[in-house]
């Protein structure tokens, strides 16, 4: 009875999917399919702009995830295929922006921030540390005032 | 007071670099084009007046022209149909079509019905003329020179204010105003 329940219920689940699914590119190829799954899930939809054009149903999308197959097909390294699609729709296309001088900053900043936050949180232990060592005098100095 | 030197300089630099995003950022989630500078993508493509011909986009060099992506599915295009209608009678600029993933029978019944403001219109059925031009949505306007460079991309229905504070300014001074 509940095995029977577990396995419909599972059932329901993997039809669910199944129509959710609007890419159905299946390549024959394992390895070009992973990386057509890897490209199309970072290649920018232009027309809904924060979905990829894996996840998006827009025709344009569609017309784009037939480039990247075709791309593939043909022999196409994944930086040829994001290059040929930034020449066309600039680097707002990669969701993962490429190292470039003008992207430095977006790269960089995470790294100095951290150790920015390391160093003042290093500055703020130094400092705690120097008021307990001077502790005894400054509590009687507090309490008299 | 001191302390207070270190989180206000970072609160400065964030405002600092949210500011100039704001500033930056592009209008309604208009994309630049990186077409921008860089020579037009050639097509060739069947003409919607004569699908036996076909339309190179070769030829067109050596004047300036306005390549006009649209489609009879589109909404905004039926829009700014009236504002192509000007341009053409303004004599100005010759207007190319590209119809974009559209029926040639609808296509030629809109224009018609409302118009025709085209010298040319190339059929991309396909809509890989489209992906080459970096289009992600019509209507479309692209100026471009007669060394067959594109100096300017309008997203959107084409209005008055674009046609007069952004193409023509961009275009030779009309014959006759010296």
């Amino acid at each position: 009875m509940r095995t029977g329940l577990f396995l419909m219920m599972a059932l329901l689940l993997a039809a669910a999917t199944s129509v959710l699914a609007l890419d159905t590119t299946q390549l024959a190829d394992p390895a070009l399919q992973g990386r057509y799954l890897a490209l199309t899930h970072e290649l920018r939809c232009m027309q809904c702009q924060n979905e990829s054009i894996a996840d998006s149903p827009v025709d344009l999308a569609a017309d784009l995830r037939n480039q990247v197959r075709d791309q593939l097909l043909a022999g196409k390294s994944d930086e040829e295929i994001r290059n040929w699609m930034a020449a066309r729709y600039g680097d707002f296309i990669l969701f993962r922006p490429r190292f470039a001088a003008r992207t430095a900053w977006l790269w960089l900043a995470p790294g100095v921030l951290l150790l920015l936050g390391a160093f003042i949180s290093w500055r703020i232990v130094r400092q705690r540390a120097q008021l307990l060592a001077s502790d005894s005098d400054s509590v009687d100095e507090d309490q008299r005032s | 007071m001191n302390r207070f030197y270190l989180p206000l300089g970072i609160f400065a630099l964030l405002a600092l670099v949210l500011a100039v995003g704001i500033r930056h950022s592009p209008d309604k989630g208009i994309i630049v084009s990186p077409l921008i500078g860089k020579a037009a993508p050639r097509f060739a493509l069947p003409d919607l007046a004569d699908p036996s011909h076909v339309i190179d986009s070769t030829a067109l060099s050596g004047r300036w022209y306005l390549l006009n992506v649209w489609g009879t599915w589109c909404v905004e295009c039926r829009a700014e149909h009236e504002m192509l209608l000007k341009v053409h009678t303004s004599g100005r600029v010759p207007l190319i079509g590209l119809d974009w993933k559209d029926e040639d029978d609808r296509a030629q019944a809109w224009l018609r019905q409302l118009g025709n403001p085209y010298e040319l219109v190339a059929v991309d059925r396909g809509g890989r003329a489209a992906i080459d031009w970096g289009v992600y949505g019509a209507p479309e306007t692209f100026l471009v020179n007669p060394q067959g460079v594109v100096v300017y991309k309008h997203v959107g229905a084409l209005d008055e204010s674009t046609w007069t504070r952004e193409i023509l300014p961009r275009l030779p001074a009309a014959p006759g105003k010296g």
